[in-house]
């Protein structure tokens, strides 16, 4: 219920939404809980497991019960806290896990069941037997239990991502934050400042006392606004840092467009912040924490400080007759706000013994509230002193417990948190976080005043630490009353207490952790679940503990800590990924002959991050496997054109480079003679194949080496930690020109036809031999013209500058027309690979060695080289390794899979009877079957056997003829020409 | 976690690559030592505590790198170019 008028809200500007389809109203400046609790609605959904009913417990990030779905443009966005939400006009809002409605909830019978659902039920209940859970278990689970739902549609929200780099970063702008802020700012230090509320001012927005003078929340603003002002400083209000990651990396979510009705078109829903900053002050001040007693979990029972926030921030009080229960001096202020509102305050019961009466209240001293009453809504308490119990009605009950401070992020580098005894919390350790200093109620210093003085002096010891003169700033004069809080964990009595609201976790649960002697806190929580839902614990960690110490009779100190773990609140996956949805998930890649492919309507492959056309379908054509035959037929009678410049090429130059080479190629490069090119096989230092490609010398010192696509990367790494790790003695130098390059492979009986065509020399066998290169020119163009086939046929590569790329694809496949020929796309150029035996990293898949692949006498022994100590490894040469093999199906109208393995046709298809699998499998025109090559153990003995295919996921089983990997042109006098 | 490159200066992770041990540069002279090729390749100490490693500059200026960082804070201790240190080292 709205009763007065506060400063922080506007209530000129009224604003409309809606809650499970009725309309409601609320002002500006209202959050979705203080609108609701405005209009009287207290239920605001059910809770995890027993699904009682709930209403808001807190104001703040800490809520566990408020967890509402809101629908904007057709999305559903599940468990955002009603304590956070700003309203906006038409706002959409639906309570969550209830049906069929709110008030009447079918799973409430759950609350019933509570003697069987206790902790470590689904560990005992669901177990066995195993195939139960599939198909009976976890579907009803999935359906009764969850938070929320997920939207069905695709998600569409924005998000981005930013960094920011600062001397000073200050998280949370409460008393101490402002006063961080401030002295840094004036000492001339690069500053951010951050809150997570849509108003900076922290605790000083919700409470009455006044600074210097003024209302707090005026002086929070006033400050604020000089902040913001200051050329320094970047204030971010609506940003939560949710993580502290290595190396002073700070991770925060701000909320940009999803707090607005109709956000500008360019607006993110959020930002997901990198923050790097030399020095940090935490200022994240402190959360009150509930206490456990029977029923404590019904709506209208609320933290006493939050209850302070609706009144005095947004002129709500959630009741018109409410109790206040507490066990420290804190909870007091609650009841004289209450009063000074004109609020009835029927009862103040405070569980310490030596405490005065409140007058005009009647007050229980000594006293605690054993249980609660009402149906969906609380409406009244039952208070034990001594012996006497009293009943009372009400319909709100503000609980105090004391407060936690917010150490979250101290503990996220591993530092774990010490119990002070004095005021019974735990504290950071000193130095907790290298270049963290933690300030105010954070760091258990509870009074305003003694919180902003805690506030400057840590600003000053930053400073001192950036080497930055501090400039004086006064602590102004307010609130620096003492906090006098006895611990109180929970009230003993029959019946269950909530510790963990979300989670449904009650002492009863701990109890049974305990007797099962889960005693650890670790245990504890994994047994029941406690501190696991998305608030973590926020509310019940510490009560938790309080309540393990008692039950095994231990201090808190041994009985341990909560280990918090990013992020601070829940943030959604897609502000994590922001800038990595769809095609933006990795780079793209394309070659110079894109637009040409497209304009042919060649569909794309991706290989690693390029783009490559698949094959460039001819009218008439209805399947990829036509114009795939056609371009393969294409190539071995006429002559075709394909993009290959997704190869690596990498330039090699200087004095030394043969020695390089010679080094990390298995075979000999310094014997090359100059213009000749040279078929190259790497090794990585374990002995296994890394790579193949070629190598041509284009000068005494200067060679060019291509690389297959995949590998390009890892190559050119390979070679710099040669040259600078290994070898530093080795002059040479290596560069990528992969994108300076635009290479076209030109393949067929009519290449050198078309060569003619096109270059200005002449070519012939006299000027350019089998792999051997050549200079040309292309009208006034130099090039280099390579002369190695990959598809066995009499070909050649020829290399432009990239910025000629379009212009010669163009050319050549003009060219090409003549002869009868056109361009080839992916599926062709790996028909014509597997025809020949070609290999590909399908086939060196990082565990093949030299000798498995036939190519063990390519590793030289006149010569060291990478990989060859390790090559010669009794386990790298063994017969019973898998080698390359062909297959082919004995029955020609079979096909064989990519994947599937290889049996003797007499063992049964299982994986100890393994002899191998299929690398590439293709169907090949000029065979007129299903071709494949396959890894098989000791294949090259083994040519012309029979064995089965098995591929269990396809449910195909053929038999198939082992054969040498090259099927076509065996003799190789095609590629010679 | 961020790195102080000696060549670009201070950049942030991504750009650089993990390779492992500073083990990796004394690569064995003797091609037939398999124990010392194997206890190269294979054998690694596991510190809590201070690691000296190899990284690249991937996606700066492709040094190899040189680091100290103590595994337990990740803080880096002192940074060199692989190419320095092994050049001295030969020198030595
Ligand atoms: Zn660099």
């Amino acid at each position: 219920m709205r009763i007065s008028t506060v400063s922080l809200l506007d209530r000129s500007n009224q604003i409309s939404f809606k809650f499970d389809g009725k309309r409601l109203f609320g002002y500006a400046g209202d959050t979705l809980a203080s609108a609701l609790l405005a209009n009287n609605v207290k239920l605001l959904g059910r809770s995890f497991k027993y699904h009682r009913p709930r209403g808001v417990l807190t104001a703040g990030s800490e809520e566990p019960n408020a967890l509402v779905s809101i629908l904007k443009h057709g999305q559903l966005t599940p468990n955002l806290r009603a304590t956070e939400v700003e309203i906006y006009n038409n706002l959409e809002v639906f309570s969550q896990n209830r049906w069929p409605s709110i008030k009447f909830d079918i799973l409430r019978i759950n609350d019933f069941l509570s003697p069987f659902l206790g902790a470590g039920f689904y560990y005992k209940t669901f177990m066995w037997p195993k195939s139960f859970w599939e198909k009976l278990y976890e579907p009803i689970i999935r359906q009764a239990a969850g938070l929320g739902r997920l939207s069905p549609v695709a998600d569409n929200s924005k998000h981005e991502k930013a960094f920011a780099f600062c001397d000073i970063l200050v998280i949370g702008a409460g008393p101490s934050g402002i006063m961080s802020a401030m002295t840094a700012a004036l000492s001339g230090a690069q500053v951010i400042l951050v809150d997570e509320d849509f108003i900076c001012g922290g605790r000083l927005n919700s409470e009455t006392f006044k600074v210097d003078g003024k209302a707090a929340f005026e002086w929070a603003k006033i400050n604020v606004s000089k902040l913001r002002l200051m050329p320094n400083v970047r204030v971010f209000s609506r940003t939560t840092i949710v993580g502290l990651y290595d190396g002073n990396n700070y991770a925060g979510i701000q909320k940009v467009g999803e707090y607005l009705e109709n956000p500008n078109e360019d607006l993110p829903d959020s930002v997901f912040w990198r923050i790097v900053s030399k020095k940090c002050i935490l200022c994240t001040g402190a959360i009150e924490r509930p206490i456990a007693f029977r029923n404590n979990d019904r709506p209208g029972i609320m933290m006493a400080s939050a209850v302070r926030t609706y009144l005095n921030r947004f002129g709500v009080t959630p009741g018109k007759r409410i109790i206040v229960f507490g066990n420290n001096d804190d909870a007091r202020r609650t009841v004289f706000d209450l009063q000074a509102k004109g609020v009835k305050v029927i009862a103040y019961v405070d569980s310490r013994k030596d405490v005065e009466k409140i007058p005009k209240v009647t007050s229980f001293i000594n006293s605690v509230v054993i249980n609660t009453h009402g149906v969906n809504l609380l409406s009244g308490i039952t208070i034990k002193t001594g012996d006497i119990t009293t009943f009372l009605k009400c319909d709100c009950l503000a609980i105090s417990g004391g407060w936690n401070p917010t150490i979250h992020l101290t503990s996220h580098l591993g530092s774990k948190p010490i119990w002070n005894e004095a005021i019974s919390c735990f504290v950071p350790q000193p130095k907790a976080v290298p270049d963290m200093e933690i300030a105010g109620a954070a760091n258990g210093v509870f009074s305003t005043r003694m919180a902003m003085k805690s506030g400057v002096f840590r600003a000053r010891e930053v400073l001192k630490s950036l080497d930055i003169k501090y400039e004086h700033i006064d602590v102004p004069e307010t609130e620096d009353e003492n906090y006098n809080c006895e611990p109180l964990w929970h009230v003993k009595g029959s019946g269950r207490a909530w510790l963990d609201f979300q989670n449904d976790v009650t002492v009863k649960d701990l109890k049974q952790s305990v007797q099962e002697n889960m005693i650890s806190v670790e245990h504890m929580k994994r047994y029941t679940t406690q501190g696991m839902a998305t608030d973590q614990g926020k509310n019940s960690n510490v009560n938790s503990i309080g309540v393990m110490s008692e039950l095994t009779g231990r201090e808190i100190e041994s009985t341990g800590t909560t280990t918090f773990r990013p992020p601070f609140v829940p943030v959604s996956i897609g502000a994590m990924g922001a800038g990595g949805s769809g095609k933006r998930f990795a780079p793209t890649r394309l070659t110079t002959s894109h637009h040409f492919n497209e304009e042919n309507n060649a569909p794309s492959v991706e290989a690693g991050l390029w783009y490559r056309p698949n094959w460039f379908p001819k009218k008439g054509e209805t399947s990829w496997r036509q114009s795939c035959d056609r371009e393969v037929e294409m190539v071995r009678s006429k002559v075709g054109v394909c993009d290959v410049s997704t190869l690596g090429k990498i330039d090699v130059q200087g004095p030394d480079s043969a020695a390089l080479l010679d080094f990390v190629y298995t075979n000999k490069i310094s014997s090359l003679k100059l213009g000749k090119i040279r078929y190259g096989l790497m090794l990585r230092e374990d002995g296994l194949v890394m790579d193949d490609g070629t190598c041509a010398r284009l000068g005494s010192n200067h060679f060019i080496i291509t690389t297959t696509t995949a590998a390009a990367g890892q190559v050119m790494r390979h070679l710099e930690f040669v040259l600078q790790v290994l070898r530093p003695d080795i002059d040479a130098q290596v560069i990528s020109v992969t994108e300076q390059w635009a290479q076209f492979s030109i393949a067929g009986p009519r290449s050198r036809d078309l060569l003619n065509e096109t270059c200005n020399e002449e070519i012939s066998e006299e000027t350019i031999s089998f792999m051997s290169t050549l200079s040309v020119s292309i009208g006034d163009i130099s090039a280099c013209l390579f002369r190695i086939s990959f598809s066995g046929e009499h070909a050649y590569e020829i290399a432009v500058p990239a910025s000629y790329g379009d212009a010669m694809i163009r050319l050549l496949v003009s060219k090409a027309k003549k002869f009868g020929g056109g361009p080839y796309g992916m599926e062709a150029l790996n028909v014509l690979r597997i025809e020949k035996g070609f290999i590909t990293h399908a086939e060196i898949d990082g565990r093949v060695a030299a000798k498995d692949i036939g190519m063990l006498n390519m590793i030289s022994p006149d010569k060291t080289c990478i990989g060859k100590a390790m090559a010669n490894r009794p386990g790298l040469i063994s017969d019973q390794r898998e080698q390359l093999v062909g297959i082919k199906p004995l029955n020609e109208d079979e096909v064989l899979l990519a994947g599937a393995h290889i049996y003797c046709l007499d063992e049964a298809p299982k994986r100890v009877n393994n002899q191998g699998h299929v690398t590439s499998v293709c169907y090949s025109p000029s065979l007129k079957s299903s071709i494949g090559l396959a890894l098989v153990k000791n294949g090259q003995k083994r040519i012309g056997e029979k064995f089965k295919m098995v591929d269990h996921l396809r449910n195909s089983e053929i038999i198939v003829n082992v054969t040498s990997p090259v099927f076509f042109d065996k003799t190789g006098s095609r590629v010679r020409g | 976690m961020r790195i102080n490159c000696p060549l670009c200066g201070e950049r942030d992770l991504v750009e650089f690559h993990y390779e492992g041990s500073s083990k990796l540069m004394a690569r064995p002279k003797d091609e037939n030592d398999m124990d010392a090729f194997h206890d190269y390749l294979h054998i690694r100490s596991n510190p809590a505590g201070l690691n000296n490693e190899l990284w690249s500059h991937e996606y700066g200026c492709r040094a190899w790198l040189l680091i100290c960082r103590d595994t337990n804070t990740h803080k880096i201790l002192s940074i060199d170019l692989a190419r320095d240190v092994k050049t001295k080292g030969s020198l030595d």
